[in-house]
Protein backbone atom coordinates (compact mmCIF):
# COMPACT_ATOMS: atom_id res chain seq x y z
CA UNK A 1 0.00 0.00 0.00
CA UNK A 2 1.66 3.12 -0.87
CA UNK A 3 1.81 6.25 1.68
CA UNK A 4 -0.90 8.80 0.73
CA UNK A 5 -0.47 12.36 0.86
CA UNK A 6 -2.72 15.17 0.15
CA UNK A 7 -4.50 12.04 -1.71
CA UNK A 8 -1.76 11.30 -3.41
CA UNK A 9 0.09 8.17 -3.40
CA UNK A 10 3.79 7.73 -3.03
CA UNK A 11 6.01 4.49 -2.36
CA UNK A 12 7.45 4.25 0.67
CA UNK A 13 11.83 5.29 1.00
CA UNK A 14 14.36 3.08 0.84
CA UNK A 15 15.78 3.95 3.58
CA UNK A 16 14.18 3.57 6.72
CA UNK A 17 15.93 6.61 8.53
CA UNK A 18 14.06 8.86 6.54
CA UNK A 19 11.00 10.61 8.70
CA UNK A 20 7.97 11.47 7.76
CA UNK A 21 8.56 15.16 7.86
CA UNK A 22 11.73 14.78 5.50
CA UNK A 23 9.59 12.79 2.93
CA UNK A 24 6.98 15.34 3.15
CA UNK A 25 9.47 17.92 1.98
CA UNK A 26 11.83 16.51 0.10
CA UNK A 27 10.27 13.17 -1.60
CA UNK A 28 6.72 15.05 -2.41
CA UNK A 29 8.58 18.39 -2.26
CA UNK A 30 5.51 19.89 -0.24
CA UNK A 31 7.36 22.27 2.06
CA UNK A 32 4.95 23.99 3.72
CA UNK A 33 5.57 21.42 6.28
CA UNK A 34 8.68 22.88 8.74
CA UNK A 35 11.16 21.58 10.48
CA UNK A 36 11.82 23.42 14.00
CA UNK A 37 13.43 21.30 16.51
CA UNK A 38 13.72 18.07 14.73
CA UNK A 39 12.66 16.46 18.27
CA UNK A 40 9.26 16.87 18.72
CA UNK A 41 9.25 19.92 20.76
CA UNK A 42 7.87 23.19 18.75
CA UNK A 43 4.93 21.66 16.54
CA UNK A 44 5.95 23.37 13.70
CA UNK A 45 6.27 19.78 11.84
CA UNK A 46 2.85 18.97 12.48
CA UNK A 47 0.66 17.01 10.21
CA UNK A 48 -2.63 15.03 10.32
CA UNK A 49 -2.46 11.50 9.71
CA UNK A 50 -5.29 9.33 9.77
CA UNK A 51 -7.27 12.09 11.50
CA UNK A 52 -5.21 12.87 13.81
CA UNK A 53 -2.65 15.19 14.37
CA UNK A 54 1.39 14.17 15.50
CA UNK A 55 4.83 15.99 15.16
CA UNK A 56 6.00 14.28 11.62
CA UNK A 57 10.12 14.35 12.71
CA UNK A 58 9.19 11.92 15.60
CA UNK A 59 7.90 9.11 12.82
CA UNK A 60 9.49 7.15 10.13
CA UNK A 61 7.97 7.60 6.30
CA UNK A 62 8.22 3.49 6.21
CA UNK A 63 6.09 3.21 9.03
CA UNK A 64 2.94 4.89 7.19
CA UNK A 65 2.36 1.91 4.52
CA UNK A 66 -1.15 2.74 3.41
CA UNK A 67 -1.56 6.09 5.58
CA UNK A 68 -3.19 9.03 4.75
CA UNK A 69 -1.34 12.30 5.52
CA UNK A 70 -2.76 15.50 5.48
CA UNK A 71 -0.35 18.85 5.29
CA UNK A 72 -1.39 22.44 5.32
CA UNK A 73 -1.26 22.08 1.64
CA UNK A 74 -4.03 19.92 1.62
CA UNK A 75 -6.18 22.12 3.95
CA UNK A 76 -7.31 25.06 1.46
CA UNK A 77 -5.45 27.16 -1.31
CA UNK A 78 -4.63 30.77 -1.42
CA UNK A 79 -7.86 31.62 -3.48
CA UNK A 80 -9.78 28.64 -1.49
CA UNK A 81 -8.45 28.65 2.04
CA UNK A 82 -9.65 26.97 4.72
CA UNK A 83 -11.76 28.60 7.76
CA UNK A 84 -8.93 28.33 9.70
CA UNK A 85 -6.24 29.92 7.31
CA UNK A 86 -8.85 32.65 6.59
CA UNK A 87 -9.33 33.55 10.23
CA UNK A 88 -5.58 33.43 10.82
CA UNK A 89 -4.98 36.02 8.34
CA UNK A 90 -7.74 38.11 9.81
CA UNK A 91 -6.98 37.49 13.26
CA UNK A 92 -2.81 37.75 11.79
CA UNK A 93 -1.93 34.93 13.82
CA UNK A 94 1.23 34.92 13.22
CA UNK A 95 4.49 37.40 12.49
CA UNK A 96 7.17 35.31 10.63
CA UNK A 97 4.96 32.93 9.70
CA UNK A 98 7.08 29.87 10.46
CA UNK A 99 4.99 27.53 12.67
CA UNK A 100 1.76 28.50 11.22
CA UNK A 101 1.27 26.10 9.02
CA UNK A 102 1.66 23.58 12.22
CA UNK A 103 -0.42 26.02 14.09
CA UNK A 104 -3.59 25.29 11.09
CA UNK A 105 -2.95 21.47 11.56
CA UNK A 106 -3.33 21.36 14.75
CA UNK A 107 -5.76 23.51 15.24
CA UNK A 108 -7.99 21.54 12.65
CA UNK A 109 -7.32 18.21 14.33
CA UNK A 110 -8.08 19.86 17.73
CA UNK A 111 -11.46 21.35 16.41
CA UNK A 112 -12.45 17.40 16.00
CA UNK A 113 -10.84 16.39 18.79
CA UNK A 114 -13.27 18.91 21.03
CA UNK A 115 -15.96 17.62 18.61
CA UNK A 116 -15.78 14.27 19.61
CA UNK A 117 -15.77 15.22 23.21
CA UNK A 118 -12.01 14.63 24.18
CA UNK A 119 -10.95 16.15 27.49
CA UNK A 120 -7.84 17.89 28.29
CA UNK A 121 -5.90 18.60 30.96
CA UNK A 122 -7.72 21.91 31.54
CA UNK A 123 -10.99 19.90 31.52
CA UNK A 124 -12.61 20.00 35.17
CA UNK A 125 -14.19 16.71 35.23
CA UNK A 126 -12.64 14.60 32.79
CA UNK A 127 -15.56 12.13 32.69
CA UNK A 128 -17.96 15.01 31.18
CA UNK A 129 -17.86 17.34 27.86
CA UNK A 130 -15.78 20.30 27.54
CA UNK A 131 -16.16 23.55 26.59
CA UNK A 132 -14.24 25.53 24.62
CA UNK A 133 -12.68 27.96 26.56
CA UNK A 134 -9.55 29.87 25.93
CA UNK A 135 -7.59 28.01 29.08
CA UNK A 136 -8.97 24.88 26.54
CA UNK A 137 -7.51 26.38 23.26
CA UNK A 138 -4.23 27.37 24.93
CA UNK A 139 -3.50 23.77 26.59
CA UNK A 140 -4.36 21.98 23.68
CA UNK A 141 -2.67 24.01 21.40
CA UNK A 142 0.67 23.80 23.87
CA UNK A 143 2.47 21.85 21.79
CA UNK A 144 3.01 24.10 18.78
CA UNK A 145 5.49 27.02 20.07
CA UNK A 146 5.57 30.64 18.04
CA UNK A 147 8.84 32.76 18.73
CA UNK A 148 7.25 35.69 17.64
CA UNK A 149 4.83 35.27 20.42
CA UNK A 150 1.82 35.76 18.30
CA UNK A 151 -0.52 33.55 20.60
CA UNK A 152 -3.20 36.20 21.51
CA UNK A 153 -4.26 35.92 17.53
CA UNK A 154 -3.65 32.48 17.67
CA UNK A 155 -6.58 32.03 20.16
CA UNK A 156 -8.21 34.46 18.47
CA UNK A 157 -8.42 33.27 15.25
CA UNK A 158 -9.28 29.31 16.52
CA UNK A 159 -12.16 30.49 19.29
CA UNK A 160 -13.54 32.59 16.03
CA UNK A 161 -13.78 29.12 13.90
CA UNK A 162 -14.92 27.31 16.77
CA UNK A 163 -17.58 29.30 17.96
CA UNK A 164 -19.07 29.72 13.88
CA UNK A 165 -18.85 25.75 13.96
CA UNK A 166 -20.64 25.20 17.56
CA UNK B 1 20.85 8.65 12.65
CA UNK B 2 23.06 5.84 12.43
CA UNK B 3 21.74 2.75 9.68
CA UNK B 4 19.65 -0.08 10.78
CA UNK B 5 17.27 -2.49 9.37
CA UNK B 6 13.83 -2.42 9.62
CA UNK B 7 11.46 -5.58 10.60
CA UNK B 8 8.00 -5.18 10.57
CA UNK B 9 6.89 -7.65 13.11
CA UNK B 10 4.75 -10.97 11.78
CA UNK B 11 3.59 -12.70 14.86
CA UNK B 12 4.95 -12.06 18.74
CA UNK B 13 6.84 -15.12 19.41
CA UNK B 14 8.72 -13.96 16.11
CA UNK B 15 8.86 -10.23 17.04
CA UNK B 16 10.56 -11.47 20.68
CA UNK B 17 12.92 -13.59 19.00
CA UNK B 18 13.71 -10.65 16.88
CA UNK B 19 14.24 -7.98 19.59
CA UNK B 20 15.84 -10.43 21.88
CA UNK B 21 19.64 -10.01 20.18
CA UNK B 22 21.80 -7.02 21.79
CA UNK B 23 21.92 -3.87 19.34
CA UNK B 24 18.00 -4.51 18.46
CA UNK B 25 14.77 -2.56 19.65
CA UNK B 26 11.41 -2.62 19.45
CA UNK B 27 9.57 0.68 18.05
CA UNK B 28 6.13 1.74 18.97
CA UNK B 29 5.03 4.86 19.03
CA UNK B 30 8.65 6.07 18.09
CA UNK B 31 8.24 9.66 20.10
CA UNK B 32 10.50 8.61 22.67
CA UNK B 33 12.88 5.77 20.81
CA UNK B 34 13.71 7.98 17.27
CA UNK B 35 14.40 11.62 19.07
CA UNK B 36 16.95 9.22 20.77
CA UNK B 37 18.26 7.74 18.17
CA UNK B 38 18.71 11.48 16.24
CA UNK B 39 20.87 12.38 19.58
CA UNK B 40 23.03 8.92 19.38
CA UNK B 41 21.77 7.55 22.29
CA UNK B 42 20.03 4.99 21.13
CA UNK B 43 21.75 3.91 18.28
CA UNK B 44 19.56 -0.23 17.68
CA UNK B 45 21.16 -2.09 14.40
CA UNK B 46 17.96 -3.23 14.14
CA UNK B 47 14.60 -1.67 14.57
CA UNK B 48 11.59 -4.06 14.89
CA UNK B 49 8.34 -2.57 14.32
CA UNK B 50 5.67 -4.56 16.82
CA UNK B 51 2.96 -2.37 15.04
CA UNK B 52 1.65 -4.89 13.02
CA UNK B 53 0.72 -6.89 16.08
CA UNK B 54 -2.30 -4.28 16.85
CA UNK B 55 -2.38 -4.94 20.47
CA UNK B 56 -4.39 -1.58 20.76
CA UNK B 57 -7.59 -2.93 21.96
CA UNK B 58 -8.85 -1.44 25.70
CA UNK B 59 -11.41 -3.73 27.16
CA UNK B 60 -13.30 -4.75 30.16
CA UNK B 61 -11.55 -8.00 31.80
CA UNK B 62 -13.91 -8.78 34.70
CA UNK B 63 -14.50 -5.65 36.74
CA UNK B 64 -11.37 -4.20 35.45
CA UNK B 65 -10.14 -2.96 32.55
CA UNK B 66 -7.24 -4.23 30.35
CA UNK B 67 -5.13 -1.91 28.30
CA UNK B 68 -3.39 -3.01 25.45
CA UNK B 69 0.64 -2.21 24.76
CA UNK B 70 -0.45 -0.52 21.93
CA UNK B 71 -3.37 1.40 22.70
CA UNK B 72 -1.86 5.32 22.17
CA UNK B 73 -2.22 7.78 25.26
CA UNK B 74 -5.00 9.97 23.43
CA UNK B 75 -6.78 6.47 23.61
CA UNK B 76 -6.08 5.15 26.74
CA UNK B 77 -7.02 8.77 28.22
CA UNK B 78 -10.65 9.03 26.24
CA UNK B 79 -11.86 5.76 27.33
CA UNK B 80 -15.43 6.15 28.68
CA UNK B 81 -14.23 3.46 31.06
CA UNK B 82 -10.97 5.33 32.39
CA UNK B 83 -12.87 8.34 32.03
CA UNK B 84 -15.15 7.52 34.68
CA UNK B 85 -13.61 4.83 36.46
CA UNK B 86 -10.27 5.47 36.45
CA UNK B 87 -10.04 9.34 36.38
CA UNK B 88 -6.70 9.79 38.20
CA UNK B 89 -5.46 8.04 34.63
CA UNK B 90 -6.62 10.11 32.46
CA UNK B 91 -5.82 13.23 34.53
CA UNK B 92 -2.02 12.14 35.09
CA UNK B 93 -2.02 11.00 30.95
CA UNK B 94 -3.41 14.37 29.94
CA UNK B 95 -0.95 16.19 31.96
CA UNK B 96 1.91 14.68 30.01
CA UNK B 97 3.20 16.09 26.56
CA UNK B 98 0.79 17.37 23.99
CA UNK B 99 -1.49 16.42 22.08
CA UNK B 100 0.17 15.02 18.87
CA UNK B 101 3.11 13.14 20.84
CA UNK B 102 -0.08 11.60 22.94
CA UNK B 103 -1.78 10.62 19.80
CA UNK B 104 1.38 8.40 18.52
CA UNK B 105 2.24 7.91 22.42
CA UNK B 106 1.83 4.15 23.61
CA UNK B 107 1.06 2.32 26.98
CA UNK B 108 4.06 -0.15 26.75
CA UNK B 109 6.12 2.73 25.35
CA UNK B 110 5.21 5.21 27.91
CA UNK B 111 6.27 2.45 30.45
CA UNK B 112 9.49 2.10 28.83
CA UNK B 113 10.33 5.81 28.30
CA UNK B 114 14.02 6.50 29.24
CA UNK B 115 14.93 9.72 31.61
CA UNK B 116 15.36 13.05 30.43
CA UNK B 117 18.53 13.31 32.58
CA UNK B 118 20.44 16.33 30.44
CA UNK B 119 24.04 14.14 30.95
CA UNK B 120 22.17 11.15 29.60
CA UNK B 121 21.03 12.94 26.94
CA UNK B 122 23.81 14.52 25.87
CA UNK B 123 26.78 11.95 24.44
CA UNK B 124 29.55 14.22 25.12
CA UNK B 125 28.88 14.08 28.96
CA UNK B 126 29.51 11.45 31.35
CA UNK B 127 26.19 8.93 32.66
CA UNK B 128 26.30 6.03 33.77
CA UNK B 129 22.85 4.93 32.34
CA UNK B 130 23.87 6.24 29.24
CA UNK B 131 27.46 4.05 29.46
CA UNK B 132 27.82 2.48 32.20
CA UNK B 133 31.07 3.40 34.06
CA UNK B 134 31.89 6.77 32.58
CA UNK B 135 30.78 8.50 35.98
CA UNK B 136 27.37 10.84 37.00
CA UNK B 137 27.80 13.98 35.77
CA UNK B 138 24.46 14.99 37.41
CA UNK B 139 25.18 14.22 41.56
CA UNK B 140 27.97 17.74 41.23
CA UNK B 141 25.85 18.65 38.28
CA UNK B 142 22.93 20.11 36.75
CA UNK B 143 20.56 18.32 38.91
CA UNK B 144 17.29 20.73 38.61
CA UNK B 145 14.63 17.85 37.41
CA UNK B 146 16.52 15.12 39.26
CA UNK B 147 15.89 12.02 42.29
CA UNK B 148 15.59 12.70 45.82
CA UNK B 149 14.52 9.69 46.93
CA UNK B 150 15.97 6.14 45.91
CA UNK B 151 19.29 7.19 44.42
CA UNK B 152 22.82 5.89 43.90
CA UNK B 153 26.18 6.88 43.81
CA UNK B 154 25.69 6.04 40.39
CA UNK B 155 22.95 7.77 38.84
CA UNK B 156 19.82 10.20 40.39
CA UNK B 157 17.75 9.98 37.55
CA UNK B 158 14.18 9.83 37.63
CA UNK B 159 11.81 8.16 35.75
CA UNK B 160 10.06 10.74 33.71
CA UNK B 161 6.39 10.12 33.10
CA UNK B 162 2.90 10.42 34.64
CA UNK B 163 0.36 7.42 33.41
CA UNK B 164 3.06 5.12 35.13
CA UNK B 165 2.43 7.13 38.20
CA UNK B 166 -1.02 6.83 38.04
CA UNK B 167 -1.15 2.78 37.41
CA UNK B 168 1.09 2.54 40.58
CA UNK B 169 -1.66 3.70 42.49
CA UNK B 170 -3.97 2.11 41.24
CA UNK B 171 -1.78 -1.07 41.82
CA UNK B 172 -1.75 -1.72 37.74
CA UNK B 173 -0.09 -5.16 36.58
CA UNK B 174 2.29 -4.92 33.20
CA UNK B 175 1.98 -8.24 31.07
CA UNK B 176 4.53 -9.50 29.75
CA UNK B 177 5.55 -12.20 26.73
CA UNK B 178 8.42 -14.14 26.80
CA UNK B 179 8.14 -15.64 23.16
CA UNK B 180 8.04 -18.91 24.07
CA UNK B 181 4.08 -18.73 24.02
CA UNK B 182 4.26 -17.88 27.90
CA UNK B 183 3.58 -14.60 30.06
CA UNK B 184 4.27 -13.44 33.37
CA UNK B 185 2.65 -10.30 35.18
CA UNK B 186 4.42 -7.83 37.24
CA UNK B 187 2.99 -4.86 39.21
CA UNK B 188 3.63 -1.51 37.98
CA UNK B 189 4.85 -0.64 41.42
CA UNK B 190 7.93 -3.23 40.77
CA UNK B 191 8.24 -2.58 36.84
CA UNK B 192 10.89 0.20 37.48
CA UNK B 193 13.94 -0.78 39.12
CA UNK B 194 16.09 2.00 41.71
CA UNK B 195 19.09 2.63 39.84
CA UNK B 196 21.62 0.65 42.70
CA UNK B 197 24.84 0.15 40.45
CA UNK B 198 23.09 -0.73 37.50
CA UNK B 199 21.65 2.16 35.95
CA UNK B 200 21.72 1.59 32.77
CA UNK B 201 18.62 -1.10 33.73
CA UNK B 202 15.53 0.76 33.81
CA UNK B 203 13.30 -2.15 34.47
CA UNK B 204 12.69 -5.63 34.94
CA UNK B 205 11.89 -6.17 31.01
CA UNK B 206 14.54 -9.22 30.18
CA UNK B 207 16.06 -9.82 26.10
CA UNK B 208 13.04 -10.87 23.92
CA UNK B 209 10.14 -9.77 26.59
CA UNK B 210 7.63 -7.71 25.10
CA UNK B 211 4.78 -6.20 26.85
CA UNK B 212 1.11 -6.55 25.50
CA UNK B 213 -1.27 -5.06 28.03
CA UNK B 214 -1.76 -3.51 31.18
CA UNK B 215 -4.55 -4.75 33.59
CA UNK B 216 -6.54 -2.13 35.94
CA UNK B 217 -7.94 -3.60 39.19
CA UNK B 218 -11.65 -3.31 39.81
CA UNK B 219 -12.52 0.40 40.24
CA UNK B 220 -12.44 1.50 43.49
CA UNK B 221 -14.58 4.39 45.49
CA UNK B 222 -13.25 7.94 46.36
CA UNK B 223 -11.61 10.75 44.87
CA UNK B 224 -8.94 10.76 42.35
CA UNK B 225 -6.69 13.46 41.83
CA UNK B 226 -3.44 13.80 39.74
CA UNK B 227 -1.57 16.86 41.10
CA UNK B 228 1.81 17.83 38.56
CA UNK B 229 4.15 20.76 40.09
CA UNK B 230 6.09 21.99 36.58
CA UNK B 231 8.41 24.51 35.52
CA UNK B 232 5.35 25.66 33.27
CA UNK B 233 1.84 25.40 33.06
CA UNK B 234 1.67 22.70 30.05
CA UNK B 235 4.22 20.18 28.04
CA UNK B 236 6.64 19.90 31.09
CA UNK B 237 7.86 16.98 32.93
CA UNK B 238 6.82 17.10 36.44
CA UNK B 239 8.92 18.36 39.37
CA UNK B 240 6.76 16.49 41.29
CA UNK B 241 3.67 14.80 40.93
CA UNK B 242 1.27 13.18 43.20
CA UNK B 243 -1.37 10.54 42.22
CA UNK B 244 -3.69 9.70 44.90
CA UNK B 245 -7.18 7.94 45.16
CA UNK B 246 -8.60 8.40 49.13
CA UNK B 247 -12.09 7.55 50.25
CA UNK B 248 -13.56 8.65 53.24
CA UNK B 249 -16.26 6.60 55.72
CA UNK B 250 -17.54 8.10 58.64
CA UNK B 251 -15.43 11.07 58.76
CA UNK B 252 -11.88 9.39 58.68
CA UNK B 253 -9.41 8.01 55.87
CA UNK B 254 -10.90 4.55 54.48
CA UNK B 255 -8.24 4.20 51.47
CA UNK B 256 -5.20 6.63 50.53
CA UNK B 257 -3.40 4.84 47.25
CA UNK B 258 -0.57 7.53 46.62
CA UNK B 259 2.05 7.36 44.06
CA UNK B 260 4.96 10.29 43.50
CA UNK B 261 6.80 11.16 40.06
CA UNK B 262 9.71 13.48 39.76
CA UNK B 263 11.23 12.07 42.60
CA UNK B 264 12.83 9.07 41.70
CA UNK B 265 14.10 6.28 39.22
CA UNK B 266 10.75 4.93 39.07
CA UNK B 267 7.04 5.76 40.03
CA UNK B 268 7.17 5.97 44.19
CA UNK B 269 4.93 3.98 46.56
CA UNK B 270 5.57 3.82 50.00
CA UNK B 271 2.77 1.63 51.69
CA UNK B 272 3.51 2.69 54.51
CA UNK B 273 1.79 6.12 53.94
CA UNK B 274 -1.60 4.58 53.36
CA UNK B 275 -1.13 2.19 56.48
CA UNK B 276 -0.37 5.55 58.40
CA UNK B 277 -3.60 7.65 56.92
CA UNK B 278 -6.28 4.61 56.85
CA UNK B 279 -8.16 4.79 60.10
CA UNK B 280 -7.65 8.13 61.04
CA UNK B 281 -9.25 11.66 60.59
CA UNK B 282 -7.98 14.07 58.03
CA UNK B 283 -5.67 16.92 59.59
CA UNK B 284 -2.73 18.96 58.52
CA UNK B 285 -0.93 17.11 61.48
CA UNK B 286 -1.71 13.78 60.13
CA UNK B 287 -0.83 14.76 56.73
CA UNK B 288 2.64 16.43 58.16
CA UNK B 289 4.00 12.90 59.64
CA UNK B 290 3.00 10.97 56.14
CA UNK B 291 5.16 13.76 54.67
CA UNK B 292 7.31 12.81 57.12
CA UNK B 293 7.01 9.27 56.36
CA UNK B 294 7.88 9.87 52.92
CA UNK B 295 10.79 12.08 52.92
CA UNK B 296 12.88 10.16 56.24
CA UNK B 297 15.69 9.44 53.52
CA UNK B 298 15.21 12.27 50.97
CA UNK B 299 18.12 13.74 50.06
CA UNK B 300 18.79 16.54 48.06
CA UNK B 301 21.95 17.19 45.17
CA UNK B 302 21.91 21.07 45.45
CA UNK B 303 20.10 22.07 42.34
CA UNK B 304 17.42 20.08 43.55
CA UNK B 305 16.96 20.58 47.11
CA UNK B 306 13.90 22.61 46.51
CA UNK B 307 12.09 19.22 45.77
CA UNK B 308 12.03 18.27 49.19
CA UNK B 309 9.68 21.07 50.28
CA UNK B 310 8.10 20.45 47.21
CA UNK B 311 6.82 17.46 47.66
CA UNK B 312 5.87 18.06 51.17
CA UNK B 313 3.95 20.85 50.64
CA UNK B 314 2.24 18.83 47.46
CA UNK B 315 1.62 16.12 49.28
CA UNK B 316 -0.30 17.89 52.08
CA UNK B 317 -2.28 19.99 49.00
CA UNK B 318 -3.40 16.66 47.38
CA UNK B 319 -4.34 15.20 50.33
CA UNK B 320 -6.17 18.53 52.29
CA UNK B 321 -8.42 18.77 48.86
CA UNK B 322 -9.46 14.98 48.56
CA UNK B 323 -10.28 15.27 52.47
CA UNK B 324 -11.95 18.79 52.56
CA UNK B 325 -9.09 19.85 54.85
CA UNK B 326 -8.41 23.83 54.69
CA UNK B 327 -4.65 23.96 53.74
Amino acid sequence: MPLKINNHPYDLPGDPRVSLLDFIRREAGLTGTKKGCDHGQCGACTVIVNGKRINSCLTLAVMHDGDEVTTIEGLGTPTEPSALQQAFVEHDGYQCGYCTPGQICSATAMLDEIAAGMPSDATDDVSGAPTLTDEEIRERMSGNLCRCGAYPNIVAAIREVAGAAS
Amino acid sequence: MKPFDYLRAEGLDLASQQTAPDGAMAIAGGTNLLDLMKLQVESPDTLVDVNPLSMDQIADEGDGLRIGAQATNTATANHARVRSDYPVLAKAILAGATQQLRNKATTAGNLCQRTRCYYFTNIDQPCNKREPGSGCGAIDGIARLHAVLGTSSECIATYPGDMAVAMTALDAKVEIANGDGNSRTVPVRDFHRLPSDTPHIDNVLEPGEIITGVTLPAPVGGTQLYRKVRERSSYAFALCSVAAIVDMADGRISRADLAFGGLAHKPWHDPRIGELLVGEEPSLALYDKAADLLLEDAQGYGENDFKIPLARRALTATLCEATGVEA
